[in-house]
This record gives C-alpha cells, structure tokens and sequence, in this order.
C-alpha cells in the first residue's frame, strides 16, 4: 500500500473543520452500504484484507475504541490495540517515541486518542501512515460527529435547514466542535445550550445561536444532541452541583413535552441518567442513542476505506469484494 | 579603537549626525568629526552603518544554572552579541533560583568568564519564588544584581508585593513583575478567544494580566515604589500604564517584539514555536503594543529571551513549555515591524533598546558620553536577511519567526572597546 495522499479524503482524518461539505456527505454516502455488513451471520468483507492499523488510545476509552475495532475487523483489516496511560511519562514524550515507532514497524493506519487538543494533527505531520483523530483533548472527535450525522440525515432525510442544538459542556467538548463545523457545512442550522461557565469563548463566532436556556432550545430544535456533564466540572466550579445542573439544564419528558413538536435526542455517550438527561427520555421513543451506536462501526468503516484510497461510488461493490 | 564614519545616534545625547568614536581603554573617549587614530588603534570604517549605543536586553533567560541543555550564560551571552546586545539581564527562575548571594555571584562570574556580553544578575524577589518570603534585597544588589523580580510567577500575595516595593525602596532597585493572577491563567496555554475555542486549547484571558497590572500599579502608587512592568501583552494594560505614568506613578515597562509581530493566529496548527507567557493576543493588542512602544508608554524593549530544548517543544500544544527565543531576531523583528514601517524615527528605536533600559535597572551603558563604557552596536538597519535558526549562536532554535525575512540587523557588537561579536558579510 502507499501512503500517498488519496484523492478523496487526503491523507488523515483529523477534523470536520478540515473538511468540505462534498467530503463529508461523500463519507456518509458511503457508510450507507456498509451498514448492511454488521447485520450479515458472517460479519466480515475483505476491503482492508492485508492492511495493518493500530489503535493507539492515550485516554480510556471504551466505545469508541470497541467500535473502531469492529470496523476494521469487518474489513479484515488486522489490528493491535496499544494503551497508554499517561501516568508515569510525560504525555509529550510518549507521543514523538510513540510517532517514530509506529513508523518504523511500516503500519498503515493509526486511530488515535489523546489527552491534549492537537495531538492527532502532530502525529499525522511526523508518519507517512494514515491518521485517524478519535478524539483529541478538546478539540475534535470527527467520526462521533460523522455519526451524529449520519443518525441525523437517517431520521430527517437532510441536514439542510435542520436546526440541531448541542447540550451541556461545550466548552470542553470535542464532540461539540466537530458537530459544530460538520452540522454548518451540509446546511443545518447550529444552537449551542449550556451555563454560560462551560461555553467556550465566542462560540457565536463559529456560526452558531447560543441559548442561555433549555426550554428556548427545545422550542427551536427538531434534535438534541445532549453532551455528557463530567463530574470533575462540579469540582472545578463550572456548575454548582449536578442536582441543580439536572434542574436548570437537564433534558426532562416534562420539558419536552412542551416543545411544539417531536424532537430527536441523541446523546454521544456515556449517559449521565439523571444529570444531563433524564431516563425517560433516554429510553424514550424520540431517543435514537443505540442508532448513533450502530452507526458508528457504518462511519469508521467508511473513513478506514476512503482513507485506503476508496472512493464513495465504489463502496457497494467493494463491499461485494469486487475490486474497485 | 576608532569607528570612523558612521552614523552616530546617541539618544541620550540627542545626538543623529556622521561623526568619528574613538574608544580608549573601554570607555568612551571622543565624538567628533575627524578625529585621529592614535598610535597602533584600530579603525572601523562605519561608513553607510548606523553607531548606536550598545544594546541592552533587561529580559533574558540564560537558564544556568539547571537548565544547560537549553541555554548556558556563555552560550547567552554569545547569543546576546549576535543579536547586537552589549548587556543583558539574566532572570533567576533556574534551578535552583537565584535567591541568594551566592548564586548572584555565581552569574556574574559566568558572565564575565563568557567574555561577550555583559550579563547583570536578576535576583528573586521571593525566595525560591514561592511568594511567601522577601529575599535579602539588600545583600543580593550588593553581590551584583540590578533588580528583583520572581519572572515566571507572580507574587499572588498583594500585601508581600507592597512590602517588596517599599523594601526595595531603601535601594531604590526596581521590582520587575510578570503580572498574571493564576486564578484566572490555570490552565491556559494561549489567549482565550475564537481561536482557542476552535482549537480546543485552555485560553487565558487578557484580564488574567490586566488584573495583576491594575494591582500592581496601584501598590507602586501607594508606596512609591518603583516599578518595572515586563512584557506586556494587551491594549488595556498599555492603556492602564500611560494612565498611571500620567499620574506619576513611577512605571517602566516592556513591549516585546514577538507581541508587536504577532497575533494569536500564530498559533494556529498548534504551532508551540509560538507559545508563550503571556501570549501572543489580537491585532488589537499587538497594535497597543506597537502605539505604546512608540509613544514611550512601553519605554523599553525588551525580548523574553526564553530558550527551549527542540524535545520540550516538539509535543502536544498543551505539554508544550513557554517561550521563544527573542535575542538573534530582535533587531531585525523590531525594525521590521517599527522603523521600516514609519511608526518610530531610528534615534527613539534606538532609545527604546539603550538608553531607557539602562535607565530603567540602572545599568551602566545605553549612552555614547564621553567615559561610558565602550559598549557600541554598530546596525545597518536596511540589510535584508531570511531568520534561519540553523545558524542562532543560541543553543535553542524555539523561534516563531524561522523562515521570515527581516531588514534591519546588527553587523559588529563591541564590549569595553573590544568586538565581541561580527556578522559575516562585512569584514
């Protein structure tokens, strides 16, 4: 395999905010027809039969990192798991060794999480290999965004004029930043809702609405994408206890139940069930949770076989192990 | 040793005319026209330079001791005579800190040992700059140290800041701060603004200075201390310090020339050649930064000189340490940004880097009367020159200005009569 930049997503996927709307619905287009792997008896085609990709996770992760793996198991693509904890070395260095090493053992593809904003983006400017950003610091988490969208356009047919708004702690969200730019680019109309503590510093500058409150975000929206309150932001003193985060800014049957029409609840996960968003709602018909998660293995198989250099047309029949 | 020809521009004189300088014995011994060599002197023709004072660096880090990997004060002060300078101050956040005579003198014999530039110690203000306890003042300025500051850190505690500012009263030495309440900077590794939301970076906001600058101005103003105000970053603080200034109150402070050049957008990419404390702002602070060099309310230029390994620089933004080295590309980035765009008249730049940080510490130097020191820089401010790191004497390469291309640079450094530094392309 070369490494080449490929024509379509290029050489990484490091953010939303790098890329074009063409590229994100041609990255969306193209989990369509993958979906359809992960319900076979024999979940497994050979797209990426022969490729080597580790997933290098510096931060604990659970679901996304299961997801990944599934998504490059389903396209025979052997993997290593590598987890590092940050607690003895120092982030920094673990990362440049890490980089060079990788490199030297001639791997094609990394998925990486990390602790600090950037860290993808220094990776993918030192290996020739492909990089993947599952999520760094507070930066971007680009497939959660792709499969946020992905779940979106599923139930609303387009994106266009939709209005979607992020819940919660957008300030140290990566999640929020890439929905942010992938919402914009395919035409949605953007809200962010939160305390005031824990919005970042002229978000309105990045093209959205910011509602101080959660009974005007329901009454505009037609989704939710509702974020998970860290306990550590109590502690810190962005909010004064998660009993009144629950009561000021909490999502609640009672306040949807107000709103002037059905709204879609996403939720990126894991799920603060009773804080951020009550189990109601969680459970509830208008929830499409367990979908974004079902998605996502749909959205990563898609990157890790654009990124091999597939192109969105030839996604069905590569799925069908024809050459492309 | 006589410098024959050049354009003389002594501020402190007011003096901008093409006359001869004759240095004896490491002072100062004539300006005028025509004047003889004596016997086996040597002559420099300066024709087509600029002769300026010596230059002064009241902002340095030379990291030794505790940090030799980054900088020595021999490599410093190597660095220093590149970049023009003929004195620098050395800060004392090494390891261990300069809190004590001892230490003082172990700075100053590396300095005179380095034989380059002329390197005066800072000592702290605190001792171990932990910001609970006054050092011996006194004993420290006797060792040699020109100033107290705990630069890094801030003293937190405003009432150990007024005793430190009337303490150091009985000496009348300057106390120079590095103004940031850490309340509002923890965490922060950039400005806090659009940028850093959409890099997902900690920003510290403008206040986390504008606070500790408004404190401090008033306890100088209480006490009549006095007061030295490093690298200051944003409009309001500029505008606080000519407000002060206006009033009387007795304030130098520092505008750097990476804060006149750049914007926070330097950062973009995650570029950690171009963090630093405090950090790069807006067009808008930069432009206050540039007005208040100009209009004297930022008296002094000064650089931050702060040397990093390429392994310190080369991680995440975040774990990424503070500071860019200023003292190789200073002269060039200044007249750049000021001289050759009209801002400044090449006599107030010189000032800016002469004669107003001599007076502001106290140094000896920054003037071409007759018996100074011998400290001459000879510039020739329209040589255009591309910044290659490659070739800094410094032993740190962390610059945000590689690769730009600068006019203006200092072509002979001359210390007590002696050339200590001499670029390469006149001979």
């Amino acid at each position: 395999m070369t490494h080449e930049a490929t024509p379509f997503l290029g050489k990484d996927l490091i953010g939303l905010e790098e890329l074009s709307a063409e590229q994100i619905n041609g990255i969306l287009d193209t989990a369509e027809p993958f979906k359809e792997i992960s319900e076979r008896a024999i979940k497994k085609v050979p797209v990426l039969r022969g490729k080597t990709i580790v997933n290098a996770f510096f931060e604990n992760s659970t679901r996304t990192r299961i997801s990944f793996e599934f998504a490059e198991k389903r396209l025979s693509a052997d993997t290593v798991n590598f987890a590092a904890s940050g607690s003895s070395v120092s982030k920094g260095e673990t990362l440049v060794d890490t980089a060079r090493n990788l490199e030297a053992m001639r791997i094609d593809m990394v998925v990486i999480r990390h602790a600090s904003s950037g860290a993808a983006r220094f990776l993918a400017d030192r290996i020739g290999s492909n990089v993947i950003n599952a999520g760094d610091g507070r930066h971007e988490h680009p497939t959660q965004g792709l499969l946020d969208m992905l779940t979106l356009r599923d139930h609303l047919g387009t994106l266009e004029g939709k209005r979607i708004c992020i819940v919660g702690d957008v300030l140290h969200s990566r999640v929020a930043r890439s929905n942010i730019w992938g919402l914009r680019k395919l035409g949605a109309e953007v809200a962010v809702c939160g305390p005031a503590t824990l919005m970042p510093v002229a978000v309105e500058e990045l093209g959205v609405t910011v509602f101080r409150r959660i009974e005007e975000a329901v009454e505009w929206s037609d989704a939710l994408n509702i974020l998970r309150l860290q306990l550590e932001r109590m502690q810190a003193g962005y909010v004064p206890s998660l009993r009144e985060y629950n009561r000021v800014f909490g999502v609640t049957s009672a306040r949807l139940e107000a709103a002037p029409r059905d709204i879609l609840i996403l939720h990126p996960g894991p799920m603060n069930r009773g804080v951020e968003i009550d189990s109601d709602v969680a459970d509830g018909p208008h929830a499409v949770i367990l979908e974004q998660v079902t998605n996502g293995v749909a959205v990563r198989m898609a990157v890790l076989y654009l990124l091999a250099g597939g192109k969105p047309e030839s996604a069905e029949s590569a799925k069908q192990g024809r050459a492309s | 040793m006589l410098i024959r020809g050049g354009r003389i521009v002594d501020p402190s004189q007011k003096l901008d005319e093409v006359l001869d300088l004759l240095l004896v014995e490491g002072k100062v011994a004539e300006l005028g026209e025509g004047v003889d060599a004596p016997e086996g002197c040597e002559t420099i023709d300066a024709g087509g330079l600029v002769v300026a004072p010596g230059l002064i660096d009241v902002h340095v880090h030379l990291r030794e001791p505790g940090g030799e990997h980054k900088e020595t004060i021999e490599s410093g002060s190597r660095a220093a005579a590149a970049g023009g300078f003929t004195s620098v101050v050395a800060m004392p956040n090494t390891d261990p800190p300069i809190d004590n005579p001892a230490a003082v003198g172990f700075v100053r014999a590396e300095g005179l040992r380095a034989g380059c530039a002329r390197v005066y110690p800072a000592g702290c203000i605190t001792v171990g700059q932990r910001g609970e306890q006054l050092t011996e003042v006194g004993e420290l300025l006797k060792a040699g140290a020109v100033t107290i500051t705990d630069d890094g850190r801030p003293v937190s505690d405003a009432g150990l800041m007024r005793r430190a500012l009337e303490y150091a009263l009985s000496f009348d030495c300057a106390v120079a701060v590095h103004c940031e309440e850490l309340a509002l900077s923890r965490g922060g590794s950039m400005n806090e603004g659009l940028t850093s939301s959409r890099l997902g970076i900690i920003g510290t906001p403008r206040a986390a200075e504008e606070v500790m600058i408004a404190r401090d101005l008033m306890l100088a103003e209480l006490t009549g201390g006095r007061l030295h105000i490093q690298h200051v970053s944003t409009a309001r603080g500029v505008e606080m310090i000519r407000a002060a200034r206006a009033r009387g109150v007795r304030v130098t402070a520092e505008g750097t020339p990476h804060h006149m050049a750049l914007t926070e957008e330097a950062v973009d990419g995650y570029r950690t050649e171009a963090k630093v404390n405090p950090p790069l702002r807006t067009p808008e602070d930069r432009e206050a930064v540039r007005e208040g060099v100009v209009d004297g309310t930022l008296d002094v230029i000064a650089t931050d000189h702060a040397p990093h390994h390429y392994d310190e620089k080369e991680r995440a933004f975040d774990d990424a340490p503070f500071g860019l080295v200023g003292l190789e590309t200073s002269v060039g980035v200044v007249m750049s940004e000021l001289l050759h765009t009209g801002r400044i008249d090449l006599p107030t730049l010189v000032e800016r880097m002469s004669w107003a940080p001599a007076r502001s510490m106290d140094l000896p130097g920054g003037t071409l009367s007759s018996g100074s020191p011998a400290d001459v820089t000879l510039l020739d401010p329209v040589a255009e020159w591309t910044v290659d790191p490659t070739r800094f004497l410094s032993l740190s390469r962390n610059t945000p200005f590689a690769g730009r291309t600068l006019r203006g640079r200092p072509v002979r450094t001359v210390v007590g009569g002696r050339t200590v530094w001499q670029g390469e392309d006149r001979s």
